[in-house]
């Protein structure tokens, strides 16, 4: 327990450095939220846009007064969406992008782990081959591809479900398809890497040896071990689809998080930059602190101290 | 290590063995767990459910581009925005949607001094708020000054720089009669009684009424930008004074407008709720518009470049000229490109012709000057054609026969497909033509624009679309000190016929001493090439889609707009 406490407490030193870190690349990056195509009408405009948006202080000060203003609450405006605080744009775009990210993962669990399972305990016969080549082709075949071949077909040809956009429950089915496939792919070769090895592990010998039947040694014996590898991917696995995916939001105009994710680093929206990846990072390191929790349970022979 | 069974290899044993064979152990508990296993899709559903928001459907959906930076008036610069915002924001007038010229509206007369340079406005008395709010004389002062206000951060304000003391008050100058800074109050926009208002311009400025309607110019509510400040656009209910008001704003989902009941032109407004699609993938857009979850797309730009051939032969494919020219800017203050030789010399050897037809593919008008035809009176002058022969002699003439010892340089563009293809073909060109050897260099483009306008370039990609009907807003940008300059080259001679040309009543007359300053620009100095105009796409079912035209401005103000059912 104290482990985790410790573990805990070093979580805002580490987001600390990650806002310095993140802060430090952007500046480095040449162009400024204020370059366009069309120059601002005067000179004194762009200097009164960047006086308010604190752009001619030294840049330590604008850290300093940025990671001040966080530690309120306060992310600061937007430097691209400018009637808009990143409070107001991570409010709107988050909780779309965690429904579409919690659906991915519902579905690369659920077809991920059965594919696995089911592709180990017949190793060797055609059931696994075909287990095996199902979870390549989805590792294999990029969202870019997936996406745009779903849409073909369920959305254009037989006009199934909708192109786009994100207005009713049908609209939500191919965006996860498209997110959720290709980790299905991960998790069922990661699922049965793990039972093979675990197969060979002298307490499931133990067990057959007893007189068990396939069944109860694979589901009781195995599979809380063979498990674990999944366990441990699953933590930045949703932090992953949690804070949405830049592809499939694009390919399907959902209004989540993940479009700003790339677009607010080529657009220099400092504030926003750095917002998210304080989400990202805090997502991914309380996950990572939550898989390690998991890990004690389910392998009693792991103890941290 | 006994365990106990759980939901998880439960459902595993259904999943992959038949018939299941029970597990030893559990009980109650169990199945309990299985239930609760199987329970969690419907739960997943649940939550789909809430996070969905199901709105009812608009009267007319318009694909519109890329997400609005902002739907101020005064911050906006890009035409995506202004779509939107000229449907919120109404100024004096606005552009009715056959022409594209100005027509009275929250002015509903004007009076014009002889020399035409003081304007008296004639507010409507029924000139309401969405929110109720009488607009007043004041207001406009109020909008124009807040403009005009640097820390405001308009991008645009020199549209208003034609009012006497304007710029004077922007750019933070001296009063030399007074000692201290123009105020304000110096700025000569005065409201003399609640519907009237006077502007005095700095000369005749023949295409003031255009700009009156140019979202800059908007009126906006004082009251509400007072009390909410930077998020004044996201509290409910905005107060608007054009033909919608804004029901929602999400971003990367939708901008949904309502007929504004309070407008004084309301009974002209004939949809009642409009939303834009902020897209920016043109497969996204074709695939909404082809499903029927779109009606109208309305940028070349949303439509994939490769299908043009085909989508382009439809009857729902819309084309038309409009104001907006694809050029290349040469750095002039870097060898050997401060030899206007060499610089004639890269013009002639391009075939603007070849390009359009390979490239762009959408009947684009491949051209030599600058400013598009079309705009009144004005005859712009031609430019250097394809000549291959001539090119080659001019750069032998520079000292460089046949791209000899021609030392290495770049063509700077932003990183995009089209903008790419130009750049391979230039680059192609310039080898067969010149036997010179040049780099590509992409940016993205923040990097692209902060280089261009810091001159750390050798050529570069550019383009412009005119924000009014008049070849000022094509011409005025290459006077000295002008931002949008970026080549290095000033001339006081064309500076000056820009000025002259500007204080003239006499449209002909203004007309030549413009076409003066142009022949300057691409025939005796040439910083930049044209060349050609772009052509205007616009998809919409004629059938179904009532009220859009083809206009040089790609004008189409949303209330004229309207599909049957």
């Amino acid at each position: 327990m104290s482990y985790f406490l410790k573990r805990a407490a070093f979580l805002f030193p580490l987001l600390l450095l990650i806002s310095v870190l993140a802060f430090a690349l952007l500046k480095l990056a040449p162009g400024g939220p204020f370059d366009k195509e069309r120059a601002p009408a005067t000179a004194e405009i762009k200097r009164a846009i960047e006086a308010k948006y604190h752009l001619d202080e030294p840049v330590w000060q604008q850290y300093l007064r940025y990671i001040g203003g966080v530690l309120q609450g306060d992310f600061g405006p937007s430097f691209k969406y400018r009637n808009h605080t990143v409070t107001d744009i991570i409010a709107q775009g988050l909780p779309v992008s965690v429904a579409l990210g919690g659906m991915a993962f519902a579905l690369s669990l659920g077809i991920g782990i059965p594919l696995g399972f089911w592709s180990a305990a017949r190793r060797g016969q055609w059931g696994d081959y075909t287990g095996s080549f199902l979870a390549i082709l989805a590792v294999c075949v990029p969202a870019l591809v997936v996406g745009p071949l779903l849409v073909m077909g369920l959305a254009i040809q037989w006009r199934l479900l909708p192109v786009a956009l994100w207005t009713s429950p049908a609209h939500v089915i191919l965006p996860t398809l498209t997110l959720g496939l290709y980790f299905s792919g991960r998790v069922a070769r990661l699922m049965r890497e793990g039972m093979l090895t675990t197969l060979h592990e002298q307490y499931i010998v133990t067990a057959r040896a007893k007189g068990l039947d396939d069944t109860t040694v694979l589901l009781k014996h195995a599979l809380r071990i063979a498990i674990l590898p999944v366990v441990s991917y699953s933590g930045p696995l949703l932090a992953d689809l949690l804070t949405g995916s830049f592809i499939v939001e694009n390919l399907f105009q959902i209004p989540g998080v993940g479009v700003f994710m790339v677009n607010s680093s080529l657009n220099r929206d400092y504030p926003m930059v750095i917002g998210l990846v304080l989400l990202y990072a805090t997502l991914l390191l309380v996950l990572n602190l939550l898989v390690d929790v998991g890990y004690s349970y389910l392998d009693r022979r792991v103890k941290y101290d | 290590m006994p365990t106990k069974p759980n939901a998880l290899s439960q459902l595993l044993r259904a999943f992959c063995f038949s018939p299941p064979a029970p597990l030893s152990g559990g009980g109650k508990s169990r199945s309990f767990a299985l239930r609760a296993f199987c329970l969690l899709p419907f739960a997943f559903c649940l939550l789909l459910l809430g996070c969905t928001r199901s709105d009812p459907p608009a009267d007319l959906v318009l694909v519109n581009g890329a997400e609005p930076d902002s739907l101020d008036p005064a911050i906006i610069s890009t035409q995506t925005e202004m779509r939107i915002v000229k449907a919120l924001f109404e100024g004096l007038t606005r552009l009715e949607g056959k022409n594209a010229t100005a027509e009275p509206a929250i002015a509903h007369r004007w009076d014009m001094s002889p020399d035409g340079s003081i304007y008296t406005f004639h507010l409507r008395t029924n000139a309401v708020w969405s929110t109720g709010q009488p607009i007043t004389a004041e207001d406009v002062v109020w909008s124009w000054r807040r403009a005009l206000d640097p820390m405001t951060g308009a991008e645009y304000a020199s549209q208003l720089f034609f009012i006497k003391g304007a710029e004077d008050y922007s750019t933070g100058k001296t009063n030399a009669a007074t000692g201290k800074p123009f105020t304000p109050e110096d700025i000569a926009v005065r409201a003399l009684d609640p519907h009237t208002l006077r502007v005095e311009l700095i000369g005749p400025t023949a295409f003031f009424l255009d700009l009156c309607a140019f979202p800059t110019l908007a009126v906006v509510p004082r009251f509400w930008i007072e009390k909410h400040g930077d998020r004044w656009l996201l509290q409910q209910p905005v107060p608007t004074s054009g033909t919608y008001t804004l029901e929602f704003w999400r971003l990367n989902d939708r901008v949904r407008l309502r007929r504004n009941a309070r407008h004084w032109d309301a009974a002209n407004i004939r949809s009642e709720l409009v939303d834009f699609l902020p897209i920016k993938s043109s497969t996204t857009a074709l695939n909404l518009y082809e499903t029927g979850a779109a009606d109208v797309i309305w940028d070349k730009n949303l439509v994939p470049n490769e299908l043009m051939d085909v989508l382009g032969k439809r009857p729902d494919c819309h084309k038309f000229d409009y104001l907006g020219t694809y050029f290349f800017r040469f750095n002039v203050k870097r060898k050997p490109f401060t030899d206007v030789r060499v610089r004639k010399a890269f013009a002639l050897a391009v075939d603007r012709q070849k390009l359009v037809n390979k490239i762009t593919r959408s009947g684009e008008t491949p051209t030599s000057h600058f400013t598009p035809k079309g705009m009144g009176v004005y005859e712009p002058p031609d430019g250097w054609g394809y000549d291959p022969e001539q090119a080659r002699k001019l750069l032998a003439e520079a000292g460089f026969p046949g791209g000899k010892d021609f030392p290495p340089f770049h063509y700077l563009f932003k990183t995009d497909k089209l903008d790419e293809q130009v750049g391979v073909e230039l680059q192609e060109i310039w080898r067969k033509e010149l036997g010179v050897k040049m780099e590509l260099r992409a940016m993205e483009p923040k990097v692209y624009y902060s280089a261009q306008s810091a001159l750390d370039y050798d050529l570069s990609r550019s383009s412009w679309i005119g924000d009014y009907n008049d070849p000022n807003t094509f011409l005025d940008m290459f006077m000295a000190g002008n931002g949008n300059n970026r080549t290095g080259w000033s001339n006081p001679a064309y500076d000056n016929l820009i000025r002259t040309a500007n204080l003239q009543t006499d449209p002909k007359k203004r007309a030549a001493l413009l076409r003066q300053a142009e022949t300057l620009l691409i025939r005796d100095d040439l910083p930049i090439v044209p060349l050609w105009f772009y052509a205007g796409v616009n998809f919409y079912d004629p059938k179904k889609i009532e009220g859009i035209h083809a206009n040089l401005l790609d004008e189409h103000p949303i209330h004229t707009i309207q599909k049957q059912k």
